[in-house]
Parts: C-alpha cells; sequence; structure tokens
C-alpha cells in the first residue's frame, strides 16, 4: 500500500482468477449460437480499466476465445474508488451496444463485489448476480439464472439488457489454446483515455473519490503463542486453554 | 442529534442476529432507527423479535414488490426511507446481498460507500481490514450520506430494556426497479449450527481430516461453533463449497477459530486471520499456521480433538 491506496504498480496485471468463469460462461452462451455461421452473430468484448499493463490480462481472456477488448487507461483514474469504477465501466458499456454483460463477483484484492450490482444500478439494467447457472434465451431475450449466497437459492430472470455476474462453481474456464493464443495476439483491444469515453478526470481517481482513507497500517503481527507438543495431554491441555481464557 | 438509519436482516420470517449490533453501532453517534422491508402483513411479527435491542425507531416498509423484484426494488424502498428520514448515515450489515443493496443506494442517493467495516464511530469513520487482514484501514465517506457496510460479529450487541417505537411507512416501486422477477426462493440448507459469518466460534477442518469431519463437528455441536473449511477439503468435495473459509470462500472473524489439520497457506490465511483468538492442531510443527497461533498443538486432530472433548464436558460437568 501506498499513501492509503492499493499499490497497483507493484503487482502484476493479471487477469482475475474470478473473471475467468464470467468469460468462460459468456464463451458456453455464445459458441452454440454461433456455430454454423459464416461470420459470428454474436461477439464477446472485454471491458477493463487499469494501467497499460492490463492488456495483457485482456489478451489472455481474448486467447480463451473472446473477440475484442476495450481497456480504459488514463492516469487520472489511479485511486478510484467503486463509484468511479463502475461510472467508467457504465460508460463504455453503454457506448458499446451491448445486450449482457458478464462479471466476477468480486476481484481478489479489493474484495468488495458491488460493482456489478452499481453496474446494473448506473446503466438502468437489470441484475442477476452470484448467478451458480445461467440460462440465456437469445430468442426471447431473456436470461435465467439461479441465484446463490448465503441467503439460499433463488430463481429469478429478466430481459435483457442485464448485468450477470457469476460465481465460481458455475464452470471449470478453458486454459487457452495454442491456437488461441496465437490468434489473440491479432485481436484487437482498444485502450481509450477518459477523453475518449466523455468522462472527465474530477470524477475519478483520488480527488473523485467519494470515500478517503484517512489512515492504513499493516496489521501489527500477533503476539508470538504457545505450541506445544502433543505427548498425549494435548487435548487436555487445549481443553484447559480455552476455559481459563474463557472462549468456550 | 443524528439519525442514523439501518436495515434490518432477516429471511422473511426470523430476523438476523445483526440488527441489535447494528443498532448498538448507530448509538455511537445518534439515534438507531431500524428499516425493516418486508412482505405485507409481516413486519410486526419481525419488529417483535427486536425487543431488547438499542433500537429506537422502527419503519416498517410492508410491500410484496421488494421480495418479487429482488435487490434494486430494496433499494428503491430504502431511498425513499432516506429522503423522508434524512438519516446521518446508513448502516447495512455485510452480506452478499447487504453490499449489493449498499452499493446501488449509494449511487441513487449520491453518497459514498464503504463496505466491511469492522468499527463505526461516532464522527461516522470506519475501521476495515484489508487484504486478507495484513493491513488496518481507517476510511470515511466525504460526500452525500455514507452507506456502510458492516461485518457481522463486529460488535456485542448492546441491551435495552424501553421497546422501540413502531411506524409503518408507504413505498411505491417504480417501473425501473422491477426488471427482475423472482420465481422461486429455497432457504439455504441448515444444520443446527450457526452460521459461519455470524458464529463466535469457528473451527474448520482441511486436508488432515482425509475427508472426515465428523471429529471437528462433534467439537463445534459442543461448543456451539460454526464448521467451516479449507480449499483443499472443499475441492475434495468432503465439505460443502458454502462453508469454504478462505481468500476465494468466507471471511470470517469469530472470537476464536480453531484450525485443524489445516496448514495455513495464504489462501486460507487470507479468510480467518483476523480472529480474536487462533487455535491450531496439525501434525506438522512447520506448518505456517502455528505462527499465527495463539495456541497450537503439534499433533493428530483424531487424538487432540476427542480428548479436548472429553476434558470440558468433565470440567463442565
Amino acid at each position: 500500500m501506498v499513501n492509503g491506496r492499493l499499490d497497483r504498480e507493484s503487482v502484476d496485471a493479471v487477469l482475475n482468477d474470478l473473471d475467468e468463469y464470467a468469460i468462460e460462461e459468456a464463451l458456453r452462451i455464445v459458441e452454440p449460437l454461433n456455430e454454423g455461421k459464416e461470420s459470428p452473430e454474436h461477439t464477446i468484448t472485454l471491458i477493463s480499466m487499469g494501467p497499460e499493463r492490463t492488456t495483457e490480462a485482456i489478451r489472455k481472456g481474448l486467447s480463451m476465445g473472446a473477440d475484442g477488448g476495450v481497456l480504459v487507461s488514463d492516469p487520472a483514474l489511479a485511486g478510484s474508488d467503486a463509484v468511479a469504477t463502475a461510472k467508467v465501466l457504465s460508460k463504455v458499456i453503454q457506448d458499446g451496444g451491448f445486450d449482457l454483460v458478464f462479471c466476477g463477483t468480486e476481484s481478489t484484492d479489493a474484495r468488495m463485489s458491488v460493482i456489478p450490482a452499481m453496474l446494473a444500478e448506473s446503466l438502468g439494467w437489470a441484475q442477476l448476480t452470484f448467478a451458480g447457472s445461467v440460462k440465456v434465451h437469445a430468442g426471447a431475450k431473456s436470461v435465467e439464472i439461479a441465484r446463490m449466497t448465503e441467503s439460499g437459492v433463488e430463481t429469478m430472470s429478466a430481459a435483457f439488457p442485464c448485468v450477470v455476474s457469476v460465481i465460481e462453481k458455475i464452470n471449470e474456464p478453458r486454459y487457452p489454446s495454442f491456437k488461441g493464443i496465437m490468434a489473440a495476439k491479432k485481436k484487437p483491444i482498444d485502450t481509450k483515455a477518459l477523453a475518449d469515453i466523455g468522462v472527465s478526470s474530477g470524477e475519478v481517481g483520488t480527488t473523485g473519490a467519494w470515500s478517503e482513507v484517512l489512515e492504513a497500517q499493516p496489521r501489527p503481527p500477533r503476539d508470538k503463542g504457545v505450541k506445544l507438543e502433543d505427548s498425549g495431554d494435548g487435548g487436555t491441555k487445549l481443553a484447559d486453554y480455552l476455559l481459563e481464557k474463557r472462549l468456550v | 442529534m443524528a439519525n442514523i438509519l439501518f436495515l434490518v436482516d432477516h429471511d422473511g420470517s426470523k430476523v438476523a442476529k445483526t440488527p441489535g449490533e447494528l443498532a448498538t453501532f448507530a448509538k455511537r453517534a445518534g439515534s438507531a432507527i431500524g428499516v425493516i422491508l418486508a412482505n405485507n402483513g409481516a413486519g410486526d411479527a419481525l419488529a417483535a423479535q427486536l425487543s431488547g435491542t438499542e433500537i429506537d425507531r422502527l419503519i416498517v416498509v410492508e410491500n410484496d414488490e421488494i421480495s418479487k423484484h429482488g435487490i434494486a426494488a430494496a433499494v428503491s424502498a430504502l431511498a425513499q426511507v432516506v429522503a423522508k428520514e434524512k438519516p446521518e448515515a446508513l448502516l447495512v450489515a455485510s452480506s452478499a446481498r447487504g453490499k449489493e443493496i449498499a452499493g446501488r443506494l449509494a449511487l441513487r442517493i449520491a453518497g459514498g460507500v464503504i463496505t466491511d467495516a469492522t468499527d463505526f464511530r461516532s464522527d461516522l469513520s470506519t475501521t476495515q481490514s484489508v487484504f486478507g487482514g495484513s493491513f488496518t484501514v481507517n476510511a470515511k465517506v466525504k460526500v452525500g450520506t455514507p452507506v456502510i457496510t458492516i461485518r457481522p460479529s463486529s460488535i456485542e450487541a448492546g441491551v435495552a430494556s424501553a421497546a422501540a417505537s413502531i411506524e409503518k411507512f408507504e413505498v411505491s416501486i417504480e417501473a425501473k426497479d422491477k426488471t427482475v422477477t423472482i420465481s422461486n426462493s429455497q432457504p439455504p440448507v441448515k444444520g443446527g449450527r450457526p452460521d459461519l459469518t455470524e458464529a463466535k466460534i469457528v473451527i474448520s477442518g482441511g486436508r488432515g481430516t482425509n475427508g472426515n469431519f465428523a471429529e471437528v463437528e462433534a467439537m463445534a455441536d459442543l461448543i456451539g461453533a460454526a464448521v467451516g473449511a479449507s480449499r483443499a477439503a472443499t475441492d475434495a468435495g468432503w465439505y460443502p463449497h458454502t462453508h469454504q473459509v478462505g481468500q476465494t470462500g468466507k471471511t470470517v472473524s469469530p472470537q476464536l477459530y480453531i484450525a485443524c489439520g489445516i496448514s495455513g497457506a495464504i489462501q486460507h490465511r487470507a479468510g480467518m486471520q483476523t480472529s480474536k483468538t487462533i487455535v491450531a492442531i496439525n501434525k506438522d510443527p512447520e506448518a505456517p499456521i502455528f505462527d499465527l497461533a495463539d495456541f497450537g498443538v503439534v499433533g493428530d486432530l483424531f487424538a487432540v480433538l476427542p480428548q479436548a472433548r472429553e476434558a470440558l464436558k468433565a470440567k463442565r460437568a
């Protein structure tokens, strides 16, 4: 962390594991629809925001089979909060004429899991999130999902356009094939600055954030605990510890 | 005096354990006003379950469209309550649904959002634990009405004897918030054990169980703990994925966490290292879980757990 911000410069830009499930699910929906067609009727575009290096992550998704990518990259985006992220991504989605957006349920770093819902809010699209299964009725232009959370399973449906987020048990993402990796090198990634999508730099980044970090500290190391070898009375000693500390 | 609104979490007939906790946080900054979103006719029975908490007022919204159309409809209803009450902040319990409601509501009422706080202070600032508990962050919303989600079990709910006043509030859900239709709802399959994210004690099993969770479960039932599992155990099919603790599973922060046969890979630690007290049982003295443990036993969980259980029973008798 640097100045209360996640230091995204010092880490590799890798495709979020959880996004691979979203890409896989989108591929599984689009591939049968395109089968036997001269030119694909349905295409998949990967959208991201981040530093230029993010193209590496997008390229991995393209090698799985997506058709193209859009990356919003701008120095002013550094320090953006969830609100700004939703604004930027929904602008790109609006301009792209898409029917469906697939997302992972959360990033593996900031872990807020709110972006899909916030995209639905700012786009005014139907929110079908935490899907453990997805059925797309392309003819009827509708989607049905089984939403799986700690509150149980809900069957829900909506007409296009929808924002769908998928949980990791939904599928087993494919490994890019050699052919896929080669093909991905020729696929287009459109890199846009904020000005290109009509978002002002004041709405994003640290200045545009609606919340601020006052202080960030590494968690103090835990006090060194007791470690003992079980020589026949480990269980009894454990019970004594729990009782003495009034933990049970 | 500042008004702090919070959403009362419930499953339709039973309120969760979080409203009492949110009320106690709210009281730090002002009066605690709970909002119940319920089906027609279900509000009073839910409100009745909140006696003894520190809630000052309860606003009961009864509208069948909220449970039928899901999160957007709940956001619509809450936004109408916020417009009427003009609170200083709105608190929601952290859950998949709670965070989604918070995120959307923040955009709708143009306020900043903070998720997964573990503390909320009278100046409306929060504490969050980020990157799997390796950093502690103090944050504050600087634009609009703050919308804050708070992790369950972050505070001991206070007790009050005065009953909350109850008032009904009518909302109308706009067509744009009814685009999703929920046709079927199945509650989670529950054993008799507490919810993983709400439990005061969590006992988890990993690779060292070899697929046999009987001892872990027996101890859980004796001490009233929830049962968790490492990714190794859930991937092997030994325990349901819904019980996975770790980076790609649940994050828990109980008073006591007991790791049995879990090596303590970073993946797992990210989901439990903010637990107040950590106990580890593992055969491998070099297992990284011991670096976190307040009390560690190097030994076989199938010997240690039954002996500990007998000792606890004997001391209690």
